[in-house]
This record gives C-alpha cells, structure tokens and sequence, in this order.
C-alpha cells in the first residue's frame, strides 16, 4: 500500500510538473518542413521570394532581426549587432556588434564583412544584381571604424531606417570572398547562422545541420533540418497530415485547416495572423471611362466587403476587410472610421444603389462590358476575382477575366495596355512609407499600375513621411487613405490576406507574425517528442 | 537492311534540326523574358531598368537571335547543354533527378499496360462479341476517359482517409531506397498503366483476331486444340509485336507528357520542369529538355521501325 | 488492307461524294450494342449543350453565400460549390464549354490535318517528303509543350485553348489520312482526273478528300475524346477557359481539391461527367472505327 502511495505521488508530482517541462527547450530532431517554391538562387541581395527564405535563411545572420515573438512582427531585436544608437540629428548610426562571432569555415566576423555585406547592397559594383538598392536610398556611406563597430551615414534623417535594416534577405557575407568574386553567393552558402549547409539536390530538398560553434550560446535546439520543395498545395496538407513534416511556412487555406484539426486534433496547433500581403485593384486612368472618378468610385462602392469577408475567409486565405494599413496595426483605421469610406459602408443596398446611380450619371450604359486583368495564381487570386466579378454584375457590370500567367503578368501590367487588374504588395514588415508607396504618382512610383497623377496624395504622403508626432502622422494617414480609396478611388483594396499555420504540436519555440518572409532563421525552434 | 538503318539514321537529323528550330522560335515569341520572370514577381517600387539590362546582357539575351542559335547549336555539338537561365547550374545537373523519375515512372507504366494488354486483349479477342469482350472493352476505355488528375486526386485520398498513409515527399532513386522509392511510384504507375492500356488492348485484340482467322488455327479450334497452338507457336508472337510497338510509341510520350500527374502525385520530373521551366521562360532549360525528349521519341521509333522490319521479313521497305 | 479497300471501291465508284453513313447508323446501332451505348452518351451530351439554357435550374454564375459548400438536397441536386454556385447547372453549362472546345478543336485538327496528308499524298515526290519533315518534327514535340506554348503565346480564354489543342492533332491526323490517301492516288479515276485535265483543288477536294473520309471520321471521333480531356487537364493547370465560365475541368481544380474530404460532390460530379462523355466518343469511335475498317491499325 505504501509504495501505491509512493506512485500516486510521483504522478500527481510529475503532472503538475509537466507544463513547466513543456516550455523548457528540448535538444534535438530534424525539423521537416515542405517549400512551395525553389529559389533560382542562393543570393538573399538579389531574390525576392520566399522560396529563398525558407530553406536557405537558418544558415545565415543578418545585422539586425524582427524579434522572434512578436506577434506584430515589428520590434526590431539584436542579431549579429548587440546594440545600436542613433546621433542626435538623426543622420548617423552606430552598431555594436558581438564579438566571437565564426562563419562556418571557422574564420572571425567582423565589421568589415557587415560593410562588404552592405555595400554589395547599396551600393553593388556594376554586373552584380541588388533588388533592394532603392530602399537605402538615404544612405550615403557605410563605415567600419573598428572591428566591432558598423556606422551608417544618411543624408537626412528617416523614420523607417531601422525598419529597413530589418528586412531578413540582408545576409552577412564574409568580405574576402566577396573582395574575390561578388557572384560567388548566388551559387554557394556560407554564413554565420545556426546551420551549416548539407546539400542541396536541385528540385527535391536542402539539408542543413546544427552549427556546434553558433555565437547564440545554447542555440540552436535543433539538430538539423530539411525542407522539402513540394509544389503542390494538396500535397504539402498530405505531408504535414501524415506526419512526414511539422510545418509549413507559407500559410494553409482554411479548408486544409479545418481538415487537419478534424484529423489529428490536439497534434495539430494552429496559429493564425493577418498578413502582411493584400491584392488591390488598379484602375487605369489612361482608358475610358476609368479617367472618370465617379466610374471608380462605383466599382468600389459595388464590393460589400464585410459579406465577402464573412464568405471568403471560410474558402480563402483573406479575412480582414482593410485599409490601406494592416488591421490591428499601431496606423490602420479603427472600423468604424474605416465604414465611412467609399466600399466599406454596412449598408450593401445603400452602397450598389449609389453604385447604379454613378455609373448612370458618367454616361456608362447598363451592361457595360469590360476586361479585368488578373494574375494565374490560384490562391487567393481566382477566388478575388469571382468575388468581384460577381459584385460587378449586381450593378449593372458585365465583366470577363483575362488571366495572365505570372511570369509575364508584371510585363503585362508595365505596358498599360489593361482596364482594370489585380495587383499586390506583400511586404516583410509593417511600415506606412513602406505600404503607401504604391499610391504615388506615377512620375514617382513606376510601379503605380493606375497610371495617374495626383500631387494632392504626393503631398500627404511626404508630410506623414516626415511627421515626428504620431497622432498628427496617423491623421495624415487617414486624409491620405480617404483620398485614395474614397474621393478618387485610384485604387481599390480587395480583402487583406489572412495567414493560417496549423503546425505538428510538438513544434515549439516559433512564432506567427504578418510576415512569411520572418522569423525562419529557426534558431529558437525546438521539437517535443 | 543496313541501308535501311543507315536511311532511317540520317532522316532523324534533319527532325532533330526541325524541332530545334521550331523550340527555339516558340519561346522568342512567347511573351516575357527570364528576367522579367525573375524580378517583376512584385511590382515592386524597387525595380531598375539597368538591373534588368545587365542581366540580359550577362545571359546574352541582347544578341542577335542568330548567333544565340548558333551558339547553342555549337554547344549541342560538343554535347555541352549549357547553363539553365533561371539558376545558373549546369542543366545536366537540373534534369538528372528528374529524368530519373521520369524514365522510371515510364517504364513501370509501360510494364503495367503490357502486362494488362496482352491477356486482357486476347481474352477480348476469343470471346469476341461476347459480354466478356464488352466488359473488357468497358473496362479498358473507362481508364482511357477517365481524367488523370482526378483519378490520381482520389487515389491519394482514398489511401489517406481509409490507411492514413501518405507516399514519400521525395524522390529517391530504386538503388538508393528501393521500399520508398515504390512506395511513391507505384501509385502514378498504376495510373497511367491503366490509362494506356486501353490502346495496347485494343490492338492485342485486333492482331489476334487476325491470328484467329487464320485457317490451321480454324483447322485447331475444330480439332479442340486450339488454345495450346495459339500460345505456343510463333502466331502468338506475331499478333505481339504490333502490341509491342504501340506500347513502346506511348512510352516515348510518357517521358515528358505526364504533367498533370506528376502535379496530382507530387512528383518531381520531367513534366513538371517542362512547365516551370517554361513558366520561367528559362530558354535554355526548355530547349534543352524538348531535344531530349525528342531525340528519345525518335530513337524509340526509330529501335521499334528496325525491329519490325527485323522480325518481320514479309514487309518490304524501299 | 482487303476489306478498306473494298469499301473505298465502293464508295470510288461514284465519281461525286455521297453521304453512304445516314443508312449504316441504323444497321450500326443493332449490331453493334457498346457503340449504340456511346452514341447515346454524346447524344446526351449534345442535347445539355443546346438546352442548357432550358434546362438548368440556377444561373451558373450566380454566387449564393447563404448557400456555400451545401450538400446534395431538393434544392440542389449536386450541391453547391465554394461559391454556392450551383453544381448540376455548372454541369449542364459545363458540357457546352466542352463540346465548343472538343467540337472546336478536332475539327479543326482533323480538317487541317487531313487537307495536309491528302495533299501530301496527292503531290508526292519533295513536296510529301518536306511535308512529311515538318509534321515528323510536330510529332517529336510533346504534345503538352505545344499546348503551353501556344497558350502562353495567345494568353488563356476558349478561343486560344481550341488552336493550343488542335495544334497537337494535326500530324497526328496527317500521318493517318496520307496512307489511306496514298491508296486512293492509285485509284483509275484519280488518274482519269487527272489526265481531264481537272485543277489539283478540284481532285484534292471533290475526289480524293471525301474518299479518306472513313479514316477522318474515325480519328475526328478519337480526337474528341482527347480534346475534353486535354482542355480539362488545361483548365486544371490554369491554362485553360477561365473563372467564372462554367467548365468541368475547371470545376475539379482549386476548392474541389481542397474541400475534396468535406465536400466531395465539387469533385466527384465533374470528373464523372468528364469521363463519362470522354467514355461516349471512345466507345462511339471504337465502334465506328471497327464498323468502318475492323483491321485498320493505330497510327
């Protein structure tokens, strides 16, 4: 009877121990995880997709990161720089960076490699590709005044450089090899990060295994990991179900959520996020009768976003009805300012009623037969368009979709041939000068599909850009948005993207933020049994 | 006979040019180019011309499209296939795996049909008119109507939902692992086995009617003998052969054509690069792989021509 | 060859084109039960396409929110899908995008096709070697390269997706009609025409063409078949019709695969409907072609 006794104790010991176990790292497993999309290249300066950032990103640092558990994704954390200051103008920045830091052929990093790393960046010699050059526009020069000590010179003071120091496709390379071949990164790997490169068999995976000198003593808690390129959607939902992988990146459409609960129920934790990532309609001013502002205001005022949202977000990774910031985010509008737009009224008959009676008045005939350009990805592209496509019936708006395959969907856009199109922005951090600046003039942004001129707009948005106090600068924000999704509807936004990561249980140590270009350095990743 | 081979030979070099010239022209025409594919995935506000130009210039997209053939042409010759445009590597690095798969998935394919077509087709065959014979006839085009991708979608789920099991994420080659190696290629095999079989079938039952009607085997059948002459004197082979030829045309199309089930299935070959690499306007990566599959669609042709005329002496080639 | 050439005899007899196959239908159906059974599936098939319009209960395009992903009940006979559009009439509408595509497309290739092999045939000598050249290299290209080139030269939408699939079947075509062709040439009449002094267009179209017809019917009817399938797999990879036409392949990708465990109806009607009339032109083609020529090979 004693030892019964003995028994029951260290039971009920050991359950009221056990969640404190749960959140202790554990040590070891190879982390799996499926990749919707190869990169074409090894070269985190020059790419742009997240088929780079998936698999090749533990294997290096960047100067600065996203903290890992911030779930808005904005809190700039120290990486390979410890800490940093700002000068008093505003125009100089100073890292300290940690010493002891090995690349993985065992040689010291140190501040002439992040000067190497970023001047590739900034400032690339000629035949080397940077896609990111534009953002540092400010910056006039980058120094290494001691081996441990980076500065930044800028031309004036900017709010958002931090943020863009943030961006997780900044690699740290090591100055010699650049100095040697500039190209030698696009088709080699080797960095300071958490793991050291395996192989990689082109078209089937890459493997990388624990960095055993990591600078992040204690880190990282996995032995390795593998990721998959798995193309197919369905494929990926069948990976993780099966248990073959824990994770997946990207993000799942809801319908693969819900199967994977129903499934395998509490082996499954779903972390959900709004994303980062919205498709917005441009309309050309340059075709008739787009130039006319009562015809756009009707095509807004046709989409009753809130039944969309209700509707979509059960078929597609889209939720949030938005503005032109991310909801929830510190300078997106409350919903309830946000319902006094153009689009966003509650009341749907107001709104078409209103749409009919614009159409009416510019003179656009019922029937009225259009082209809407939109881009052959499936998710969540093709459901958009139905949606909208629908919308515009029920005002009299007779359209047919012309749908463009994506490698030549931007060659498409860039020729202004098209009425009215999808478009998109997907950015890795939060940050209105980041997210606003589609909306420029086309004399300013190359990139403005609507091809319009609209120096009102150029000007709030330089006036917010520069303004120190943040009520004055969301007020900005908001006349801003009024103008360019209300008064002159220049462009249309279609439903914010929702992200959905229904992971393995025992994956532990990651998480969600509105971004699928952060936090997949997996340093602070571990597995439970 | 040997000038037969010889002209056979040297009438595959002028479709090999042909084709050459055709994938080159076809890509130039269609819209965009690998570096558009590249960095107008976003419309970003970040792009620069000047980026874009020295790209080309470095991939030699601004020469002259003459020379751009020329200079593949004269790598083909010394079989040097070049670099892929998207990524830089070696193609023969790029399709290696691939091709593996491929060539694989190709023959398991074949096997199946064969071995579904030859007793499903003389079974067909005797009991002709019969219901045996509908039923067959039923049996063999359903597979050749029924949509693959679907076919194969059901398959996945009907092995998840009723086993819980899900094939292999990867390829691996049969000498490396051979268990997971079936494990994934079985299903896609059976498939597009039983998809083509249909074809195969129909001729075994064609040819072998033919055999029938010949009249020692009338004089057989009459005596009770029949079905022990059929299946060992050398009729039987004769009514095999067309069946073969027929298969070994299919295999050549299997090799590249088997996009949408590679997608459904997961597998990563040739079918499946076709389209990405197309989808990347990854010149060089496309040219590369349409040569190879045709250089193998005619050996193919070529091998079953020779065969024929081999084994069969009654016909006469000029 | 025995019996093709006894039919072409026949039929080289009139020296004018006559429509002989009305009377065999009838003959055709008695004797031939599996093919009685494929013509009934493309009857079927036809009759959808040209009633849609009569007959199916909802507006194909017509998004319902109240009513997505419903189960099959009295309101829906086969449900709804993702965008609680209506399954049966989405079917319905479905078979016309079809057969305009199927119809559209093997026209067009075996009519191209057969002018290519019959002129080849006609001509002979360099002009039948270099034609027989190009078609070789056509032939050598796989066939789903030439279907995604052509679409990504034209762009998506009906129209291109018919000129993507017929591309492929006109060597096909062409390989097969020059041998029958090739026959025909050697007929007395040919030559007699020949000799009169007629134009080649006029011996081409008016004697040998309508002579070949046999072989042209029997792959028209197999090409039917394939362009369904072909212009499904293309709707499924996304090259083909677009959203929101109502198309069965385009039905069977994206939500259908996705809800596939929870709502199996999106999947499971399309794919039958596709397979049961890729199941009626073969079996009606097979019947035909064994009715027409039972030792013709495949080629």
């Amino acid at each position: 009877m004693r030892s019964l006794t003995r028994v029951f104790a260290l039971a009920i010991a050991s359950l009221l121990a056990w969640p404190l176990q749960a959140q202790t790292p554990r040590y070891g497993g190879e982390l799996v995880f499926p990749v919707p999309s190869e990169p074409p290249s090894y070269d985190g300066h020059r790419e742009e997709t997240f088929g780079l950032i998936h698999p090749i990103a533990p294997f290096y640092n960047t100067l600065l990161r996203v903290d890992p558990f911030d779930k808005g994704g904005t809190k700039p954390a120290p990486s390979l720089a410890e800490s940093w200051t700002t000068s008093s103008d505003g125009k100089t920045y100073t890292f300290k960076l940690h010493k002891g830091v090995k690349f993985h052929d065992g040689s010291e990093m140190t501040s002439k490699d992040v000067k190497a790393s970023y001047d590739k960046i900034i400032f690339p010699p000629p035949g080397v590709g940077s896609t990111r050059k534009g953002q540092y526009a400010d910056v006039v020069a980058v120094e290494a005044p001691d081996p441990y000590t980076v500065v930044f010179r800028l031309k004036h003071p900017s709010g958002s450089f931090i943020a863009s120091l943030l961006s997780p496709y900044n690699f740290i390379y090591k100055a010699e090899i650049l100095a040697k071949d500039p190209h030698w990164y696009e088709t080699h790997i080797m960095g300071t990060g958490p793991f050291i490169f395996v192989e990689h068999v082109k078209g089937s995976h890459v493997v990388g295994k624990k960095n055993p000198n990591y600078w992040d003593k204690g880190k990282p808690y996995l032995d390795g990991f593998r990721a998959v390129f798995m193309r197919d959607s369905a494929a990926q939902v069948a990976a993780v179900r099966g248990e073959r992988a824990q994770i997946q990146f990207r993000g799942f459409t809801p319908a693969a959520r819900d199967d994977l609960v129903k499934a395998l129920g509490n082996k499954i934790t779903v972390q959900e996020s709004p994303w980062d990532c919205i498709l917005l309609v441009a309309i050309n001013h340059k075709k008739k009768p787009f130039d006319d502002p009562r015809v756009r205001r009707a095509l807004t005022l046709a989409l009753d976003r809130y039944e969309g949202s209700k509707a979509l977000s059960r078929i597609a990774i889209v939720k949030e009805v938005a503005g032109v910031q991310v909801p929830g985010t510190p300078f997106a509008t409350p919903p309830d300012e946000l319902a006094k737009l153009a689009g966003y009224w509650h009341d749907a008959e107001k709104s078409r009623a209103e749409a009919r009676r614009l159409l009416k008045e510019a003179g656009v005939p019922e029937g009225f037969s259009f082209t809407f350009m939109n881009r052959g990805i499936p998710m969540p592209y093709e459901p958009l368009g139905v949606w909208m496509i629908d919308q515009w019936r029920k005002v009299g708006l007779n359209v047919t979709q012309r749908v463009i395959e994506p490698a030549a969907y931007f060659g498409s856009l860039r020729k202004g041939e098209h009425e009215v199109a999808m478009d998109f922005q997907c950015g890795y951090i939060v940050e209105p000068d980041l997210d606003m600046y589609k909306f420029l003039s086309s004399s300013r942004n190359p990139a403005n599909y609507g091809y319009y001129e609209d120096p009102v707009l150029d000007k709030l948005y330089d006036q917010q850009s520069q303004a120190t106090n943040v009520d004055e600068r969301k007020k900005l924000i908001r006349e801003f948005e009024k103008r360019v999704l209300d008064e002159q509807a220049h462009y249309l936004m279609t439903l914010q993207w929702h992200r959905i990561i229904p992971h393995s249980s025992r994956v532990h140590g990651w998480t969600i933020t509105p971004s699928h270009y952060l936090n997949n350095t997996l340093d602070t990743v571990w597995l439970s049994p | 006979m040997g000038y037969y081979i010889l002209k056979r030979l040297l009438a595959m070099i002028p479709t090999l040019l042909g084709v050459a010239v055709l994938i080159f022209l076809l890509l130039r025409v269609i819209p965009g180019d690998v570096v558009e594919a590249r960095y107008l995935t976003q419309g970003s506000q970040f792009q620069s011309q000047d980026l874009m130009d020295q790209e080309r210039q470095k991939l030699g997209l601004d020469k002259p499209l003459w020379k751009q053939f020329t200079a593949w042409m004269g790598g083909l010759a010394h079989l040097d296939f070049g670099l892929s445009m998207w990524t830089s590597a070696p193609i023969t690095e790029e399709i290696k795996l691939r091709f593996a798969l491929s060539l694989q998935l190709a023959l398991m394919a074949s096997t199946i049909a064969t071995c579904l077509a030859i007793p499903l087709g003389i079974l067909a065959a005797i009991k002709q008119d019969t219901w045996i014979d509908y039923a067959v006839r039923v049996f063999t085009i359903a597979g050749l109507a029924t949509p693959s991708f679907w076919l194969g979608t059901l398959m996945i789920l009907g092995m998840l939902i009723i086993f819980k099991w899900v094939p292999p994420m990867v390829f691996t080659p049969i000498w490396v692992n051979p268990w997971d190696n079936l494990a994934l290629l079985i299903w896609p095999a059976l498939a597009v086995g039983y998809r083509y079989c249909a074809v195969g079938t129909r001729m075994m039952r064609s040819t072998m009617l033919e055999v029938l009607r010949e009249d020692y085997i009338r004089t057989a059948r009459a005596k009770g003998l029949w079905l022990k002459l059929i299946l060992t004197r050398h009729a039987l082979k004769n009514a095999i052969l067309p069946v073969l030829t027929v298969i070994s045309m299919e295999f050549a199309f299997l090799l590249g054509g088997l996009v949408v089930t590679e997608q459904v299935f997961n597998l990563n070959g040739l079918g499946m690069l076709f389209v990405e690499a197309i989808s990347h306007r990854d010149y060089t990566l496309t040219q590369a792989l349409v040569m190879l599959v045709a250089t193998f669609f005619l050996v193919i042709n070529f091998a079953v021509d020779i065969a024929y005329a081999w084994l069969d002496p009654r016909i006469h080639y000029r | 060859m025995a019996a093709s050439a006894q039919t072409l005899e026949e039929l080289a007899r009139h020296a004018e084109p006559r429509w002989p196959w009305l009377a065999a239908v009838a003959n055709f159906a008695r004797r031939r039960p599996l093919g009685a059974v494929g013509a009934g599936l493309v009857l079927l098939t036809a009759v959808l396409a040209a009633t849609a319009h009569l007959i199916a209960p909802y507006d194909p395009l017509a998004n319902d929110y109240g009513a997505m992903l419903a189960a099959p009940s009295a309101a829906h006979w086969l449900g709804t899908d993702a965008f609680g559009r209506d399954v049966l009439s989405r079917i319905i509408y479905g078979s016309r995008t079809a057969l305009t595509v199927g119809l559209g497309a093997s026209l067009l290739g075996a009519s191209l096709g057969s002018l290519i092999g019959v002129t080849s045939a006609y001509f002979r000598g360099r002009v039948d070697l270099l034609a027989q050249r190009v078609m070789d290299v056509f032939f050598a290209f796989p066939v789903i390269v030439l279907a995604l080139a052509v679409v990504a030269i034209l762009g998506t939408g009906a129209g291109n997706v018919i000129l993507a699939i017929a591309t492929p079947m006109v060597p096909r075509c062409a390989r097969v009609v020059r041998a029958s062709a090739l026959a025909v040439r050697e007929m007395p009449y040919v030559d007699a025409a020949r000799a009169s002094g007629f134009r080649h267009q006029r011996i081409i179209l008016r004697h040998m063409l309508p002579n070949v017809m046999a072989p042209i019917l029997i792959m028209a009817t197999a090409f039917l078949g394939e362009a369904i399938l072909l212009e499904a797999s293309l709707s499924f990879l996304g090259l083909g019709v677009q959203e929101p036409t109502a198309a069965w392949g385009l039905m069977l990708r994206g939500a259908a695969v996705e809800f596939a465990e929870s709502a199996p109806w999106m999947a499971i009607f399309p794919g039958l409907a596709i397979s049961l009339a890729v199941f009626g032109f073969n079996l009606f083609g097979d019947s035909l072609r064994d009715a027409l020529d039972p030792r013709l090979r495949t080629q």
